[in-house]
């Protein structure tokens, strides 16, 4: 069942005028006063506004840094450093799309996981679930891309590790690896390509996902924590006969819930951006302070916090092809969710024990695999098993324990509910919160 | 369940796994400092900065640039006048509106050190202010070192010991070596006293780390200031935020 489309007519003779050639006021009421959603939506349905939110920040404070930043491998490093100190609050803005970039990821991780606990992927959602991934995957690129444009020491190697990458490609691998790069090396002609795909084209892809996201989200309506459809339930509520009894519309309810949201990220986004900025080289990394420098490698090359679960993938496979091979098929595992899940119950609240503890394992594991691709095992394991400990294959013993339970919960996923091995508790009608 | 009941217990587990972070943050810092001194340098204590101000112009400036920093901004934020910034920490030449630029040629440092001294400009950023201080306390005499000078956290540094006339001469106390080991340095013994003592210097030293700590980012005096505003701001916005959605939501509930 579609968002039914309403019709404005206002008052008004010019406003008017316009509605009858352009019903900008009719579409936005479709969208926000007359479209219904859950009224038990719980602390996880804020991710999906405030991934918006940061996503207008960035391209907001983005815009501004365009004005000042200089692409070029001599002019990049030194005109962040004159934005940081020669521009009228360029350090904010700086700090913004900064400590904004992993903020995105944090929400955008939250989100995801919202959806897998309750089961926001399933029919007729998958479409939604798909663009998700695709809004994942440009994003992905976004911030690699973005990282490399301060042209710090960190940029450098970091895009020389990750292109390399591609190295891994039979045949054409080497080839390919110049072509992205330009050169021989990361080096002026790479820093502007990425400069361009990061300003323009990554942009513009991410917000045609995003429309689209909304869009095939706003056709079939949002899912909820108990995984019951409101448009299949009964009808009639104050707003209507023929609204959903356990609908509210989105505004004012959720635009006001959803305020209430922003401020709360944003005393915790305010806090970072004012007094941590870089979280302790978390979010701005100690050697990205040092110029790009091809002749001197950092002591650990490793990426930003956010891929590092995808890093550590490819560093516990001790082949370059099969761990590149490893690591696209731990992200591409994620956009075949819908599928490997052969179960009817979306809700984490109604579904077998066996689901409850492979979401747990499965959050375990990317968090435990980031650990390892930050470096974190390397650090500790001196400390927990005594400085002659073999951290190399405590490490690895550790990483691939976790890179196994991550692949296991994808098969596991689908075994358990292809074979019918899932109990499930029976799902209420409605929302366990109607009148 | 009811709805807010449920809400609390996510909000809860959001602080625990929010405040995790900052822990795993935290001990990751603290982790990587256990070597180093603690600096416990603020870079919002203006006189402090002043002093290491005059020290770094005294005995850096001649070979370390700050190449991002401009005299007109340190006169500025640390409260000094033109005139006494140019007087006392610019070169000859220099107008106020000038980077902070060492007066010897690079060409001429590589030369004479082997390695150009480097600039300082984002130095504290990069290394972190325990690693500067402990750095500029761990200096001994080495004769076999073509300046002299050596140095426990930065082996066989080429650059000679500038700040001695203050702290004085350390010399090593070597570890008893194994057979066929070079022998470690266990700790440095003030053998000559300095003009100041220790405790001067640390607090010299300290205060030379703040100036570089300032000098790394200036604005971190501004987003101090300023912080505090935005976050009570933001604060009194999720308060009138809250109670506007608990006003819409009488009526849903």
């Amino acid at each position: 069942m579609a968002t039914a489309p309403v019709r404005i007519q206002p008052k008004n003779r010019v406003l008017a005028w316009i509605e009858e050639r352009l019903p900008i006021l009719s579409f936005l009421s479709t969208h926000t006063s007359e479209y219904y959603a859950p009224k038990n939506f719980n602390l996880w349905y804020y991710f999906g506004s405030l991934a918006m939110l940061v996503l207008v920040n960035q391209i907001v404070t983005g815009i501004f840094l365009t004005m000042f930043y200089k692409p070029g491998a001599d002019t990049a490093f030194a005109s962040v450093e004159y934005i940081m100190r020669d521009v009228d609050w360029g350090w904010l803005i700086r700090y913004m799309h900064e400590v904004g970039a992993s903020m995105f990821f944090i929400v955008v991780y939250l989100h995801m996981f919202r959806g897998l606990m309750y089961g926001s992927y399933k029919k007729p959602r998958e479409l939604i679930w798909i663009l998700g991934m695709l809004i994942f995957l440009a994003l992905m690129a976004e911030a690699f891309m973005g990282y490399v444009l301060p042209w710090g020491n960190m940029s450098f190697w970091g895009a020389k590790v990750i292109i390399s990458l591609f190295g891994a490609v039979p045949w054409i691998g080497d080839a390919l690896v110049q072509w992205i790069m330009g050169d021989y090396n990361p080096a002026d002609a790479t820093l502007n390509r990425f400069f361009s795909l990061h300003v323009i084209a990554l942009p513009l892809v991410l917000l045609l996902l995003v429309v689209l996201h909304l869009a095939a989200l706003h056709e079939v309506g949002s899912n909820n924590p108990d995984g019951v459809e409101i448009k299949k339930g009964p009808k009639g509520s104050r707003f209507g006969a023929d609204k959903p009894a356990d609908g509210i519309p989105f505004h004012p309810y959720y635009t006001v819930k959803d305020l209430f949201g922003v401020g709360f990220f944003l005393v915790i986004c305010a806090f970072i951006i004012f007094f941590q900025p870089t979280l302790g080289g978390w979010f701005l990394e100690h050697d990205n302070f040092i110029p790009a420098n091809s002749l001197v490698t950092p002591a650990e090359i490793k990426p930003v916090w956010y891929f590092t679960p995808f890093y550590a993938m490819l560093r516990m496979i001790p082949a370059k092809l099969p761990g590149v091979i490893i690591m696209f098929v731990g992200i591409a595992a994620l956009f075949l969710v819908p599928w490997l899940d052969r179960g009817h119950v979306k809700s984490v609240r109604y579904r077998g024990l066996g689901y409850k503890i492979g979401l747990g394992l499965f959050a375990a594991s990317f968090v435990m695999l980031g650990a390892v691709g930050a470096g974190l095992t390397s650090e500790y394991i001196p400390a927990w098993f005594g400085p002659t400990a073999d951290v190399t294959t405590i490490e690895n013993a550790f990483g691939r324990f976790w890179l196994i339970v991550y692949f296991a919960c994808f098969v596991g996923l689908w075994a358990y509910t292809y074979f019918g091995w899932e109990k499930t508790k029976p799902v209420p009608e409605r929302v366990t919160t109607h009148d | 369940m009811t709805n807010s009941l449920h809400f609390r217990s996510v909000l809860v587990r959001v602080t625990v796994a929010l405040a995790g972070l900052f822990l795993v943050a935290g001990s990751a810092l603290a982790q990587e400092g256990a070597r180093l001194e603690e600096a416990g340098a603020r870079v919002t204590n203006i006189a402090s900065l002043q002093s290491g101000a005059r020290t770094f112009f005294n005995y850096c400036s001649g070979c370390h640039s700050l190449k991002y920093m401009r005299y007109s901004r340190i006169a500025q934020d640390l409260q000094l006048s033109d005139d006494a910034v140019l007087k006392n920490f610019a070169t000859a030449d220099a107008r106020i509106g000038d980077l902070a630029m060492s007066a010897m040629p690079d060409d001429k440092a590589e030369q004479w050190f082997g390695k150009a001294p480097p600039d300082l400009s984002l130095e504290a950023r990069a290394k972190g202010d325990d690693w500067i201080y402990t750095y500029l306390k761990s200096f001994y005499v080495d004769p076999t070192r073509p300046t002299g000078w050596n140095n426990t956290l930065f082996p066989n540094v080429s650059m000679p010991f500038p700040l001695w006339e203050l702290q004085g001469v350390q010399t090593p106390v070597y570890a008893p070596a194994k057979p066929g080991e070079e022998p470690v340095v266990e700790k440095l013994e003030l053998s000559t006293p300095g003009r100041l003592t220790p405790a001067q210097y640390d607090d010299t030293v300290r205060d030379l780390t703040a100036f570089l700590e300032y000098a790394s980012e200036p604005a971190a005096l501004q987003r101090h200031a300023i912080g505090v505003w935005v976050l009570l701001y933001l604060a009194f916005f999720t308060l009138l935020a809250y109670l506007l959605k608990h006003e819409y939501w009488k009526d849903v509930h």
